[in-house]
């Protein structure tokens, strides 16, 4: 039986390359006919291929499907395969079905910018890349994905490229990409040096098999579990590479959500659950990705505290919450990763889409100070940013609160966790409750802060056919013409803000009824709930649960091992009830600072002084990057590499060559001065050279 | 008998003359008889050849080289004679008309 997993990736390039090659003598209808199709039909693909990959038995399990050798080089061999188990059935759901919405959304958003075409075959392109990276069969093919999915990001943040921060932000997350990736290629280098393969199952195969005594072999699944993490760090804005992601905002609000938020940004920690069986074999690997998902996660989460930028609010937020990923990783409980990656992708998207919504009601201000009261304008923004902030906060019955609570519970209890893990979790989890909350209370309570009937010059004034300067001017854009569906009034200026259009809105109902129930798949056994999420994905990850379930109850009897289990889960209750608090404190601190006594939050700042400007200015980490990376490496390219290298050693060798060659032709110049006898002198010189020579040879 | 080495010293001085009067001499008639001193240098290491190898071809040679070394007088003097018309000089350093 053949699922034709080809077909899953296959369908968005297509529409990429019809897009990119003919959009331009499209209509936009047809530009979004084309993209909505291939995706919508990768969707559908992937939807009937994960029905029947449930429907198979398990030993059947993976299910990989070669289309052809890759590369062939002696033994190596490298296939061009698709491989779906569990793992990859949910990336590829989230991926296609968060896609599409969020492809739905993007032809009510972008409806008015230039390069409608441009945006949507890049869309398409980064949909293809992703699906690759998701669905390969080995990691070379999962490579080219990840380097895919670098591009695509690159291209769409850079879409307004006439705007200098945006064309920057595109090379700042390349470039702190590459570092990453640079790390990822050694890895995969090291793994073909020892183990001779790149294919999942051969490698899976092997490290199992690989023994854990000789130092250096362990040494060595170190070296590649955290060269990976280097990788991880980079594609997923942890740190110490996480500083490309708030720039990322430059691009358009829906490439934040399905790029950097939902999917892409997601890839490092796949990565990590899929290399499973090598992290899982390295303790200290384990312990460095915890501690970099946490320490991620909590300064992320204090930087997201102070930024009034919507956006760039959403972004810390999206560091902090893939550093719970991490943490999970870390914790070796891949599953719960895997959940909260799940969930997150439903909440996160929405919560872009409902501020890309919301910038778009405000006519393209970011600013949240110059928000305010927009509950009475945009209601179904506002009630489906509601869900999703109850989501991301942890309030209980959301999916969100199911999975970082999962993931809190490991970092507690998991024999590779520690409470500094779980305190520093619960605090990271109070914060983002708070400014999530703040961020919602700034936007969509209280009075409108903006200017009103002002200065935006309404769309007829500036014609909507959408030209360069319309690109150029970025999310300032003309308002689509389509009548909003609940203030059908605004049709000649920017005067109030206003609800979306339809296309805008039915994709943040949908994720806003995906983040309510996307949790119900993994309620923990302490709830009394089934935690599927962990059965599901056991086969992908076997040795975790044998292992955590062996090392946590080592040797224990069967009574024995009830009453720990019965202990842990009044434990688990409690600390979900810990959590639970938390997050209602977060809640009511910024409904006390933003609606209450809006004074507060200012004298505190003033109160903090120093504190509160090192956090406003994100820690200063891209000026310390600049003064210690940065700055010497254009030092050192300017000083040594173009003025000493290539100005003076390589333009000079060959500039002083051509000079010699110039001087001894200009002094032999003289040699040939048209007189026959000082010719006859050379050519008797040379005569009597010859003859010299032989009698010298005759007489040796 | 003479040794032929003395006849291969005769032939190389002759040569030697003929090479140092054609570096150093400006006339070009001088020139001319130097060259035909070389030539005759060289015939006179053919006849030497000839006579010690009891070969028949070394003394065809001579004849060549006298018949080609009377056309080129022939011609060259001819040559001598419309330079000296035109220019009314034997020198050749004056005869510079096509150097820069």
């Amino acid at each position: 039986m053949t699922l034709n997993l080809w077909l899953i990736p296959v369908l968005p390039a297509a529409g990429a390359a019809i897009n990119g090659f003919f959009g331009r003598r499209f209509s936009n209808k047809m530009v979004s006919a084309v993209a909505l199709a291939s995706t919508a039909a990768s969707f559908a693909w992937a939807l009937l291929a994960a029905i029947r990959l449930l429907g198979m038995p398990a030993d059947q399990l993976p299910y990989i499907e070669r289309i052809g050798v890759w590369l062939r080089s002696g033994d190596f061999v490298v296939e061009y395969g698709f491989y779906l188990d569990h793992l990859s059935m949910i990336m590829m759901l989230v991926v296609t079905g968060v896609g599409f919405l969020i492809h739905v959304y993007s032809v009510g958003y972008m409806g008015h910018e230039g390069g409608y075409y441009r945006f949507f075959s890049y869309l398409n392109l980064f949909m293809f890349f992703m699906l690759t990276l998701v669905l390969a069969d080995n990691y070379l093919l999962m490579f080219v994905g990840w380097e895919g999915v670098g591009l695509a990001s690159y291209l769409l943040i850079g879409f307004f490229f006439l705007r200098d921060s945006a064309a920057n932000a595109g090379k700042k997350a390349f470039i702190a990409n590459r570092v990453g990736d640079f790390g990822f290629l050694i890895a995969l280098f090291l793994l073909v040096k020892h183990f001779g393969t790149l294919q999942y199952t051969d490698i899976f195969h092997k490290v199992a098999e690989f023994s854990p005594g000789i130092e250096s072999g362990a040494g060595l699944l170190t070296a590649i579990a955290l060269l990976m993490l280097v990788g991880a760090t980079g594609k997923s804005a942890q740190i110490p590479l996480y500083v490309w992601l708030p720039d990322a905002m430059e691009g358009p609000t829906p490439v934040s959500a399905l790029i950097h938020a939902a999917t892409m940004v997601t890839a490092g920690v796949y990565m990590i659950a899929r290399s499973n069986a090598i992290f899982s074999r390295s303790t200290t690997a384990l312990a460095v990705v915890a501690i970099i998902g946490c320490l991620t996660s909590f300064f992320a989460a204090t930087i997201g505290i102070t930024q009034t930028d919507i956006k760039r609010v959403l972004a810390y937020s999206t560091v902090s919450q893939l550093g719970y990923m991490f943490l999970a990783c870390g914790v070796a409980a891949y599953s719960a990763g895997i959940f909260h990656l799940m969930t997150h992708a439903f909440f996160k998207a929405l919560l872009f889409l409902g501020a890309g919504s919301v910038i778009h009601a405000v006519g393209g201000e970011q600013d949240m100070r110059k928000m305010g009261g927009l509950k009475k304008y945009a209601p179904y923004t506002f009630w489906t940013m509601l869900i999703a902030t109850c989501a991301i906060a942890g309030i209980p019955g959301l999916s969100g609160f199911f999975s970082k609570d999962e993931i809190l519970w490991q970092a507690f209890s998991s024999p590779h966790g520690h409470w500094a893990f779980w305190l520093l979790g619960i605090t990271t989890a109070f914060m983002t409750s708070f400014y999530m909350f703040r961020l919602l209370f700034m936007t969509f309570f209280n009075e409108y802060r903006g200017p009103v009937a002002a200065q935006h010059t309404s769309h007829e004034a500036q014609p909507h056919a959408a030209t360069a300067s319309a690109e150029h001017a970025g999310h300032t854009h003309a308002v689509p013409p389509q009548a909003p569906p609940t203030n059908a009034h605004d049709h000649g200026g920017h005067g109030e803000p206003h609800e979306s259009p339809w296309a805008m809105v039915v994709p943040l109902v949908l994720l806003a009824v995906l983040s309510v129930i996307g949790g119900y798949v993994g309620v923990p056994k302490a709830l009394h709930g089934g935690n599927h999420i962990e059965h599901f994905l056991a086969p992908v990850m076997p040795a975790i649960t044998a292992e955590a379930a062996g090392t946590a109850h080592g040797g224990a009897h069967p009574e024995q091992e009830q009453s720990q289990a019965a202990e842990d889960s009044s434990l688990e209750l409690t600390l979900t009830g810990v959590s639970v608090a938390v997050a209602f404190a977060g809640l009511g601190l910024a409904w006390l600072f933003y609606v209450k006594r809006r004074d507060l939050p200012a004298k505190i700042a003033d109160s903090l002084g120093g504190l509160y400007t090192a956090v406003l200015n994100k820690y200063y980490v891209d000026e310390i990057y600049g003064a210690a990376i940065i700055g010497p490496l254009i030092a050192f390219s300017t000083r040594v590499l173009w003025r000493g290298i290539d100005a003076t050693l390589i333009d000079g060798s060959v500039n002083s060559g051509a000079q010699g060659v110039r001087e001894l032709g200009d002094s032999l110049r003289h040699q040939q001065s048209g007189n026959i006898r000082s010719y006859a002198g050379w050519v008797t010189a040379g005569a009597a050279l010859v003859i010299l020579y032989m009698v010298w040879m005759g007489t040796r | 008998m003479v040794p032929i080495s003395y006849y291969l010293v005769l032939s190389a001085i002759l040569f030697a003359c003929g090479v140092a009067g054609f570096l150093i001499k400006r006339n070009i008639i001088t020139i001319f008889m130097s060259i035909e001193l070389m030539l005759n240098a060289v015939n006179l290491t053919f006849v030497t050849f000839a006579a010690q190898w009891q070969a028949l071809s070394g003394y065809i040679f001579v004849f060549f080289v006298m018949v080609v070394a009377a056309a080129e007088a022939a011609v060259g003097f001819a040559i001598i004679i419309a330079v000296f018309r035109t220019r009314e000089t034997l020198n050749v350093d004056r005869v510079n008309l096509l150097k820069l």
